[in-house]
């Protein structure tokens, strides 16, 4: 078997942004929204802990660890958006978000 | 060889539980694909040496992060079948893939261009919890208690907007406006 390398894990953060990115663009609802941008933010961690790991450089790692803190706050806050705007419109698919169109 | 094999099985995982969380049309099924590439993704810390950062991602992403959107989830209707964007297919998969090549440029541009140095090399004889305790409380003090505060904000920001009721401020109010609003509710709940 061939060695693993920092490009292996590259190609691999890559694949799953990508599948986050798909999931960004062809999502309505915007709970699934949510959920695609959560793998966005997971692939880049991947890559991030793999650079910290073949460089020795623990800078990776804490840009992980605020990566996860600011994925956290983001949930807290965009949930509670979600709930408020699900009272007032009962769906919270993002076509109907458009008031702002024109 | 053995990191070789787990490399490729928790990578075959974690890719095909993040397809099914974003091609599923159940938003039940999405939420558990979720948390099991969440838990998958771990295993990728601790093949890499970052235990920290993997116990970190099992607490937070699989412990708070999903139950939170369980928790959302009980608001809404999650029975219906989700419906989705009937967009251009070419349009949005060449779209993807030229943003995934971008961001292998943008990652792979510095390996290419010169050699980095090492700005907080890792401490010999120290394990990796330890030697992450002594970089995030030196070095990243000012980020770490900053990112304190914005979960802090963000933990404030949740129950105003979720909690019932959060427009009123009881200081604010006189004596019989908070009498009156407790009336009301206790004659709501003889109603209901």
């Amino acid at each position: 078997m061939m060695e693993i390398g920092l490009n292996h894990y590259l190609v691999l953060s890559t694949i799953l942004f990508a599948i986050g990115l798909v999931g960004v663009m062809r999502r309505k609802n915007l709970l699934m929204l949510f959920f695609a941008t959560e793998i966005l933010l997971n692939s880049v961690n991947i890559s991030f802990a793999a650079i910290s790991h073949y460089y020795g450089d623990l800078t990776g790692q804490m840009f992980a660890f605020f990566v996860i803190a600011i994925a956290a706050s983001e949930v807290a806050v965009g949930l509670g958006l979600l709930i408020v705007w699900h009272k007032k419109h009962n769906n919270i698919d993002l076509d109907n978000m458009s008031t702002m169109r024109g | 060889m053995f990191e070789a094999i787990a490399f490729y099985l928790f990578s075959f995982l974690t890719i095909a539980m993040f397809y099914i969380a974003v091609t599923t049309s159940q938003a039940l099924y999405a939420l558990s694909a979720l948390a099991a590439g969440m838990i998958f993704i771990s295993a990728f810390f601790f093949i890499l040496g970052a235990e920290f950062l993997g116990a970190v991602q099992i607490v937070v992403y699989s412990g708070a992060v999903m139950a939170l959107y369980a928790f959302g989830m009980m608001f809404f209707d999650t029975t219906r079948e989700v419906k989705e964007k009937q967009g251009n297919k070419a349009i949005i998969f060449g779209l993807s893939i030229i943003s995934a090549v971008l961001v292998v440029i943008i990652v792979a541009a510095p390996i290419v261009g010169n050699n980095i140095e090492a700005l907080y090399p890792v401490t010999e004889g120290a394990g990796n919890v330890q030697e992450v305790g002594m970089v995030l409380f030196t070095k990243y003090l000012v980020p770490f208690e900053v990112a304190a505060v914005m979960l802090l904000v963000a933990m404030v920001a949740g129950i105003v907007l979720a909690g019932k009721k959060m427009d009123l401020s009881l200081t604010l109010m006189t004596e019989q406006e908070i009498l009156m609003m407790r009336e009301e509710d206790k004659n709501k709940k003889v109603l209901s």
